[in-house]
C-alpha cells in the first residue's frame, strides 16, 4: 500500500517534534527513517501506526485518511525495539493474537489461524519453538517471534522501531538479511527506524534523513551518500574529514587544502572529503601519525603543517607501508563543499 | 622470566564441602540469622501450640476442635476473610489502576489513605466502622430501609476484614502495573485488539501473580483479625463469633488446651490455603 505523509506536524509541549514532514513510501518499498536521536524519526513512525496523532497534516494510506484513525483500524504491523511479546503466551499465541482477538465474521477459524501461525513460524524459521514462552527465547529469537505476530494480521504496512537495537552485532547483521528476505518474500509496504546508518544503507530501498523534525533527503543508499543534499547528510551518512575554510572565486581552500569548488558562493563553507577520496601524490603534505590497518585498507591519520587533521583510507598497495612518523602527499578526488 | 614447571604434579582443586560456592557474599550469614529469628518468633511459638493442643487424648481434642460453636466460627473466619479478599482483589485491583495510571488532584493524599489500615489500631478501626455501619451510623442508616444490617452481622465481618485487607492488594499491584510497559499495551492495540481485549488478554494475565498475592496477604490478614472485627461483629455464638475470639474466650475460662485445638485448626486450614495459592502463584510466574 502505498503511504503518503502530507505536512505532518507534531509538538510535545512546546518540543516540535515533527515540522510539517511530507513523505511519499511506495506500494512494496522497503524505507529507512535515519537520524539521531531526537530528530523525530520514531514520532513519525508512531503517527504512521496511530501510536500517536500529528496537530497537523495528513497521513495517506493509499487514498484513505488515516490522519486519526485507530491503530487496531489502520492494520499495521508495529515491531517494537523491546520486542513487546505478550509473556504469558506461548510464541503461537502470540502470533495468533491479532487474529484471535478479531470479531464475529473476521475471525478465521481454529485450524485456519493454526494453519497461519506455522506458516510464519516457517518464514522466520521459528517452527519447533511455537510452544515454547517468550522467556524461553534468545533476543534475536524474541524478535523473530515479534515480527511473525506483526505479519500475522496481513498488514498494510509494516513498521519496525528500531528493531535491532537491543541486539548483539552478530545477530543483527544476520536479522538485517532475514528482514530483507522476509520484505522480498511478503512484499509488504516497509518502514523501519534506525539511528545505525551501516543498517540503513545495506537494508532501505531508500533511505529518509532527518535532523530535528524535518526531513533533510530522501534518496536511494547510493543518492545519500554520493549526492548528500546538505552539510548535515554529508556528515551524517558516511565517514568524512569535516573541512572548515572559505570559499573564493571558485575555489575552496582551508590551510594547505584547496579544492575547486565551481558553483558555490564566496565565503565560509564546509569541505567533506571522505577518506576513499584521498589519492597519494597530491600537493598536500602530510605528517603520518597513525596507521591502522583494516582488512584490505589502511587508515592513515595525520597532521598537516597548519594543523589539519585528516584521515585517508588507501588500499595496502597504495599505502605502500607509510607508518608514523612519514611524510606522504595527498590529493583529493572528490569532496562535497557546503556554504556554511 | 621464570618459566613454569611443567613436570610436577599439581593437586586437583577440590570444591569445598557443604559451604556454597557463590559471587554472593553473606550466605551463611542470612540464612542462620533468618532460620534463628524464624525459630524465636515463629516455628517455636506454633510448635508450643501444638504440643498443648497433643496434651489433652485425642477424642478430647476432636470434640474441641470440631464442636457445633467452632465449626461455625471457622466458617465465619475463613468465609469472611475470603469474601473480603475478594471485595479487595476488585477494588484494590481499581484503586491500583487509578493511582498507577492517571494524575488527579489529591492523588498524593490519596495515596497516604490507602496505607491508613495498616498504621491505624485495629480497635480504632473497628469502633468506627461500627459507629458507621450500625443502624443509627450513617452508613447503616442508608442500608436500613433496603433491609440490610451490616453492624453486628457477619456482613459486618466482612465489612472489616474488607478494610483490613485493602492495602495489601493495592501496594502489590502498583510497583508491578507500574513496570508494565506500554509497549505491551501498544502491540494489542496494533494488532487489532480492542480496549476490553487489551486488558482481558493482556493487561489482567500479566498482573496475575501479584494478584494472587495480594489476595493471598489480604486473606491472611482477614483470618487473623481481631482487634477491629470484635467491636463490628456482635460477637453471637454460631452467628458472629470469630474463631480468635473463640480462643480467647476459651482462655478465659482457663481451658488451654481447648484454645490450643482450635488454634492448631486454624493453622492447619490457613497453612493449607497458604500453600495452595502460593502453588498457583508459582505456576503462574512460570509463565509469566
Amino acid at each position: 500500500m502505498t503511504i503518503s505523509i502530507r505536512s505532518v506536524a507534531k509538538t510535545f509541549g512546546r518540543f516540535p517534534a515533527l515540522n510539517h514532514v511530507s513523505l511519499e513510501i511506495a506500494d512494496g518499498e522497503l524505507l529507512a527513517l535515519l537520524g539521531p536521536s531526537g530528530s523525530g524519526k520514531t514520532t513519525l513512525l508512531r503517527a504512521i501506526a496511530g501510536l500517536e496523532f500529528p496537530n497537523e497534516g495528513q497521513i495517506f494510506f493509499g487514498d484513505q485518511d488515516m490522519t486519526y484513525a485507530s491503530a487496531a483500524a489502520r492494520r499495521v504491523g508495529f515491531v517494537f525495539q523491546q520486542y513487546a511479546l505478550f509473556r504469558h503466551m506461548s510464541v503461537a499465541k502470540n502470533i495468533a493474537f491479532g487474529l484471535d482477538v478479531r470479531k464475529g465474521r473476521a475471525k478465521p477459524s481454529k485450524a485456519e489461524i493454526a494453519a497461519k501461525v506455522d506458516e510464519l513460524l516457517g518464514l522466520v524459521e521459528l517452527s519447533d519453538l511455537g510452544k515454547r514462552y517468550p522467556n524461553q527465547l534468545s533476543g534475536g529469537q524474541r524478535q523473530r517471534v515479534a515480527l511473525a505476530r506483526a505479519l500475522a494480521v496481513d498488514p498494510s504496512v509494516l513498521l519496525l522501531d528500531e528493531p535491532f537495537g537491543a541486539l548483539d552485532a552478530t545477530v543483527r547483521k544476520s536479522l538485517r538479511k532475514e528482514v530483507r528476505r522476509i520484505h522480498d518474500a511478503t512484499g509488504v509496504t516497509t518502514i523501519f527506524v534506525t539511528h545505525d546508518q551501516e543498517e540503513a544503507l545495506e537494508l532501505a530501498d531508500r533511505v529518509a534523513i532527518l535532523k530535528d523534525g524535518k526531513i533533510q533527503q530522501v534518496g536511494t543508499p547510493r543518492q545519500v551518500h554520493d549526492e548528500p543534499a546538505d552539510a548535515f547528510v554529508a556528515g551524517f551518512v558516511g565517514e568524512a574529514n569535516r573541512i572548515e575554510g572559505t570559499v573564493a572565486a571558485g575555489r575552496f581552500s582551508a590551510g594547505e587544502v584547496t579544492i575547486a569548488a565551481p558553483d558555490r558562493p564566496d565565503g565560509p563553507a564546509i569541505a567533506f572529503v571522505r577518506p576513499h577520496q584521498f589519492v597519494k601524490g597530491g600537493a598536500i603534505p602530510l605528517a603520518v601519525r597513525r596507521a591502522t590497518h583494516q582488512g584490505p585498507l589502511v587508515r592513515i591519520e595525520g597532521e598537516t603543517a597548519s594543523g589539519l587533521w585528516l584521515e585517508a583510507a588507501f588500499s595496502r598497495d597504495q599505502a605502500n607501508g607509510a607508518g608514523p612518523g612519514d611524510a606522504i602527499n595527498l590529493g583529493i578526488e572528490r569532496a562535497h563543499i557546503f556554504s556554511a | 622470566m621464570t618459566a613454569i614447571d611443567t613436570t610436577r604434579p599439581v593437586a586437583p582443586a577440590r570444591p569445598p564441602f557443604f559451604r556454597r560456592r557463590s559471587a554472593v557474599p553473606g550466605f551463611a550469614l542470612t540464612l542462620g540469622l533468618t532460620i534463628a529469628v524464624l525459630s524465636t518468633v515463629v516455628l517455636i511459638p506454633l510448635f508450643a501450640v501444638a504440643l498443648k493442643a497433643g496434651h489433652q487424648p485425642p477424642s478430647e481434642f476432636l470434640k474441641e476442635a470440631f464442636s457445633a460453636r467452632a465449626l461455625a466460627a471457622y466458617r465465619l473466619s475463613f468465609g469472611a476473610a475470603f469474601l473480603a479478599a475478594a471485595v479487595n482483589g476488585v477494588f484494590g485491583l481499581v484503586t491500583a489502576w487509578a493511582l498507577v495510571r492517571y494524575e488527579f488532584p489529591l492523588k498524593g493524599l490519596i495515596n497516604g489513605l490507602i496505607d491508613l489500615p495498616f498504621a491505624l489500631p485495629t480497635a480504632v478501626a473497628g469502633i468506627a466502622l461500627t459507629a458507621l455501619y450500625a443502624e443509627t451510623g450513617w452508613i447503616g442508616a442508608l442500608a436500613k430501609p433496603l433491609g440490610w444490617k451490616i453492624a453486628y452481622t457477619p456482613l459486618g465481618v466482612v465489612v472489616a476484614l474488607t478494610f483490613i485487607g485493602l492495602p495489601f492488594v493495592v501496594r502489590t499491584l502498583e510497583p508491578v502495573m507500574r513496570d508494565l510497559s506500554a509497549d505491551v499495551e501498544e502491540a494489542a492495540a496494533t494488532l487489532g485488539a480492542g480496549r476490553i481485549d487489551t486488558i482481558r488478554r493482556v493487561i489482567l494475565p500479566a498482573l496475575m501473580p501479584a494478584w494472587l498475592t495480594g489476595f493471598a496477604l489480604a486473606f491472611a490478614r482477614g483470618v487473623g483479625e481481631y482487634g477491629s472485627v470484635i467491636f463490628i461483629a456482635g460477637n453471637m455464638p454460631y452467628r458472629s463469633e470469630i474463631a480468635p475470639l473463640l480462643i480467647i474466650i476459651q482462655l478465659e475460662e482457663y481451658k488451654y488446651a481447648g484454645a490450643a485445638a482450635i488454634a492448631v485448626v486454624m493453622l492447619g486450614v490457613s497453612f493449607a490455603m497458604l500453600f495452595v495459592i502460593n502453588a498457583i502463584q508459582a505456576w503462574a510466574r512460570r509463565r509469566a
